[in-house]
């Protein structure tokens, strides 16, 4: 038993070393993964990483990324396989004047078939990571057909018959909450609620992606952050923007952000990225709110 | 990485702590946990898995297993610490020793949890009540005559007192509702205009045309149900007319199958949980609470603030019409109503404004509220009786 323990660590560690910085409740969840064999599903704001979890995870077990993006109107097609119309239609003229049957059997087989994310993570030759992204954009009927897959790991092509898993992959799914998602496909995920990174975090995600930055700095940068999501915000930064912004800081080559607060104030579009929010926070609004950090 | 075989739970917890785990698990789902039996199953794996004294891990791993919202995930590690150290012993969790510890007193279920779900089944959609109640009412109105239907539905809602009026009113609200819903059905269905081709099908019949695509099969766009959003004010200005609109409320509810429903007033609530109780009369009853006793004016515009930040995201999709339910008396500031109200009309596809004030004679939208609102309203109209809702019907049909 200690030993799961200890791989349940390891998670942790390896996270860190593929530059995830992962808290220990994340590290349970993506080792109950492997244990329960169930899909996690990831909720947060905008802008916290859930996306950043999955590539981390594909980084971790060295497997290939299947990336399937939904939105509204997303159907089966676009998730599972479509046929290859134009060789298709090729085909039908190179083959004239043969029977239609013989034809038809030949242009509905495996090299006229294209793959798409759920078709191609199930037929990988090494489990691969599929990140269901925005699953909430989705409409109803694509999260039953995705609950049947993910229960089966199999798909039925009317044309070939049914193609089972050549490896289960490992599944993330993402949801915005622009949408409640069902009952059923939540039960069947683990649940991990992604929230913004408290400080101390936020420093370490910061000194991991910027090697280089001074240790003063990313604090102050990480306490910045910390005080500019407690403004009223209409899009609030998440991690990817604090690091967009310690990237400018360190391009400006400054070193303390007291040092010259107008410049911050400039670089403040790396981070309010509607107009409201930038009319919020003025120069007078930025100065105390640095003075409050530095 | 490496994992060790997973084999089936050979780990026996023992009866005594079975029981108490079963006793945590109904615990959960009185609070509104979805937990099955596949869930269970899975919480012994983690037990096997991890040593049971190291706590955190344990109640990070059942955390991520039995929770499935936020709010589950929020409230999962107090009700956990409640359950299993009511009595103070911390640091361990000695399975067999609990055994007679008093079970937890469980909370009753809050009006937006629902009944306790188990088993494996799927959450059941909202009962489609479109069909029975309001026909078999319906039924028992068509006794009654045309005529003294049309009486009762030019009646002013303040005016209708007696018991038998006012069942008949409602009957008449949720036969109507019922009948907005037809309506948006077949429209859907008679849509029938494809604007891609189907490729798929195309190639398959150009088979035996020798690959020409001769005979063109379209898709069809998916219309999609409209859904709506209804914030009724229960201010004391409004009192005259809740009961009937609560009742039109949950007429709308039960027969559209996305709809939302709030109440206002210096607040704002939620009780699409409360209204989808099927029973009429206990919905009523299960928030008059919310209704009752309020005093301090209408804070339309805070109400409207808390929508657009709370619930907006959630409840509003494309097809999503706004339906606001009131007399536009508002306590608060204009502007911030303005506001509030150009921010939701950036989010839905429509808002109408029912006002029974608008139904009386030489009514004038004069009210600062109303005023505020009014640009960005897409239907004013008037809501004062039966036949006014039965105008609607027409417009919300083409949203």
């Amino acid at each position: 038993m200690s030993s799961m323990s200890l791989v349940r660590n390891e998670i942790s560690e390896r996270l860190a070393a593929v530059g995830y910085v992962a808290d220990r409740d994340l590290a349970t969840a993506l080792w109950l993964m492997d244990l329960l064999k169930r899909p996690l599903l990831l909720e947060g704001e905008a802008g916290v990483g859930k996306t950043e979890v999955a590539k981390a995870l594909a980084a971790l077990h060295g497997a290939p990324l299947i990336r399937l993006q939904c939105y509204e109107g997303l159907d089966q097609n676009a998730a599972l396989y479509e046929w290859n119309y134009q060789r298709q239609i090729l085909a039908i003229k190179a083959h004239e004047g043969e029977k239609a049957d013989l034809t038809e059997a030949q242009i509905f087989s495996e090299p006229y078939l294209l793959e798409r994310p759920i078709l191609a993570a199930i037929r990988a030759e090494t489990r691969a990571i599929l990140l269901v992204d925005e699953v909430d954009r989705a409409d109803e009927e694509f999260e039953a057909f995705l609950l049947e897959v993910l229960s089966d790991f199999q798909v039925t092509i009317p044309e070939l018959g049914t193609i089972a898993a050549r490896s289960i992959p490992r599944v993330v799914l993402t949801s915005n909450g622009t949408r409640e998602i069902s009952d059923a496909l939540r039960r069947r995920c683990l649940y991990h609620y992604v929230d913004f990174h408290d400080q101390d975090r936020e420093v370490a995600i910061i000194r991991a992606r910027h090697p280089g930055i001074e240790v003063a700095l990313a604090l102050q940068v990480a306490r910045l952050l910390q005080a500019i999501r407690k403004e009223d915000l209409r899009k609030v930064p998440g991690v990817a923007e604090t690091l967009d912004f310690a990237a400018a800081l360190i391009g400006i080559g400054q070193n303390d952000l007291q040092q010259d607060p107008s410049a911050v104030h400039d670089l403040l579009m790396t981070l309010l990225k509607t107009h409201e929010d930038q009319a919020r926070l003025t120069h007078e609004v930025v100065e105390r709110l640095i003075a409050k950090v530095a | 990485m490496v994992l060790p075989a997973l084999q089936a739970p050979s780990f026996d917890l023992g009866e005594p702590a079975r029981l108490r785990f079963a006793a945590f698990v109904r615990s959960l789902r009185s609070n509104g946990f979805t937990i099955g039996l596949a869930e269970s199953q899975d919480a012994l794996r983690i037990f096997c898995a991890i040593e049971p004294t190291n706590k955190t891990v344990l109640v990070a791993a059942l955390r991520a297993l039995f929770a499935s919202h936020r709010s589950d995930w929020e409230k999962f590690d107090a009700i956990f610490n409640a359950f299993w150290f009511a009595h103070g012993t911390k640091g361990t969790t000695r399975f067999e020793d609990r055994r007679q510890a008093p079970a937890q007193s469980r909370p009753p279920a809050g009006p937006e949890d629902g009944p306790p779900r188990s088993g494996a089944g799927e959450r059941p959609e909202r009962p489609d009540s479109a069909g029975d109640p309001a026909s078999a009412e319906g039924g028992r109105d068509r006794q009654g005559g045309a005529a003294a239907q049309e009486a009762l539905s030019k009646k002013d809602f303040r005016h209708i007192l007696n018991q038998e009026e006012l069942r008949r009113a409602y009957a008449l609200a949720d036969r109507l509702a019922a009948k907005m819903r037809t309506r948006l059905t077949r429209r859907d269905r008679a849509a029938k205009h494809g604007r891609r081709l189907d490729f798929r099908r195309v190639i398959h019949r150009s088979i035996a045309r020798g690959g020409t695509p001769v005979d063109l099969v379209f898709r069809r766009r998916k219309t999609k149900p409209l859904r709506l959003v209804m914030l009724l004010d229960t201010s004391g200005s409004m009192s005259a007319y809740t009961p009937a609109f609560v009742r039109f409320m949950h007429g709308m509810l039960g027969s559209f199958k996305y709809a939302s429903t709030f109440l206002f007033h210096t607040r704002l609530v939620d009780v699409t949980g409360a209204m989808t109780e099927k029973d009429p009369q206990r919905a009523i009853d299960r928030f008059s609470l919310m209704t009752e006793g309020v005093g301090g004016g209408t804070k339309i515009g805070e109400s409207l603030a808390t929508f657009n930040a709370r619930y907006a995201a959630r409840t509003i999709r494309s097809r999503t019409a706004v339906m606001i339910i009131s007399d536009g008396y508002e306590t608060g500031e204009p502007d911030m109503l303005a506001k509030e109200m150009s921010a939701l009309r950036r989010r839905c596809r429509r808002i109408v404004w029912l006002n029974p004030m608008a139904g009386w004679q030489d009514y004038a939208p004069e009210a600062q509220g109303m005023k505020a609102a009014l640009p960005f309203v897409d239907l004013f109209a008037p809501a004062h009786n039966l036949e006014s809702l039965e105008a609607l019907e027409p417009y919300l049909a083409r949203v």
